[in-house]
């Protein structure tokens, strides 16, 4: 067996999702900017459209999946970036709590942002 | 699979001159990954400024942020990185699966190839009307 150089928890839960979001992002990435770059060129891009679009349940439901995705994808490959240059102890424990804290700020903030694309009204 | 190869540590950029195409590769994965989920933090604060009351202030925040050909260049480079970062990340799973193992350095060099002709043929598209 060829010696496999990795930090990640080959088998573990986190391994693994960092793969399936990967897969998902593959495509939600690639049609978000071809949608709002190719389809709609930013610089038109006014409220009323953003508003025409994040109104539909597909679209929206599309939307929070991504930000989740990309925001645990993008965060768990930090945490793991960093674990490869040797943090550990307290240090990782710390990281990873920070990096969790603003995981779940950068959600709900974007929840919130999205709700407010779509015309909802929440408190 | 018997075979061990010793690569010595990436993470030693000093040694970048003896790097090879999947050492790279893996740089690059790492670079253009920072840069992506650092536009997705500023994505959603500028978006967040941009959603008031108001429905022009979207409107115009959008529109005078294309104004600004910095903005426009800068949107090139983030799709020379998502799309680098997108067919290097399908080229891992691959070979996360067994597939195409003994070919890395030429899918690597593949994905430079692809990313490269589609960020020339985006140019067009992401400066129209910005001059």
């Amino acid at each position: 067996m060829a010696e496999h150089y990795t930090s990640f928890d080959r088998g573990g839960t986190r391994w693994l999702l960092q793969r399936v979001t990967a897969v998902f992002l593959i495509g939600a990435l690639a049609f978000h900017f071809f949608l709002l770059h190719f389809v709609n060129h930013a610089a038109e891009i006014t409220f009323a459209g953003t508003q025409a679009r994040m109104s539909q349940w597909g679209y929206f439901a599309t939307m929070i999946l991504f930000l989740i995705a990309a925001t645990f994808h993008g965060v768990n490959g930090v945490y793991n970036a960093l674990v490869n240059q040797g943090l550990d102890g307290t240090q990782k424990k710390a990281v990873g709590a920070v990096l969790t804290l603003a995981s779940v700020l950068l959600i709900a903030q974007g929840i919130r942002v999205a709700l407010a694309m779509a015309g909802i009204t929440v408190i | 699979m018997a075979d061990t190869y010793n690569r010595g540590k990436v993470e030693d950029f000093g040694r970048w001159k003896e790097f090879s195409a999947g050492m790279w590769a893996w740089i690059f994965h790492k670079f253009t990954g920072w840069v992506l989920v650092g536009y997705l933090f500023t994505h959603i604060a500028v978006l967040s400024t941009a959603t008031a009351p108001d429905p022009a202030t979207y409107t115009n925040t959008l529109q005078g942020l294309e104004d600004l050909l910095i903005v426009r260049l800068l949107e090139v480079g983030l799709l020379a990185v998502a799309v680098f970062h997108i067919l290097n990340g399908i080229r891992l799973l691959f070979v996360d699966l067994g597939v195409g193992l003994e070919a890395q350095d030429k899918s690597f060099y593949a994905s430079l190839v692809l990313t490269g002709a589609i960020t020339v043929a985006s140019v067009p598209t992401f400066l129209a009307g910005a001059f």
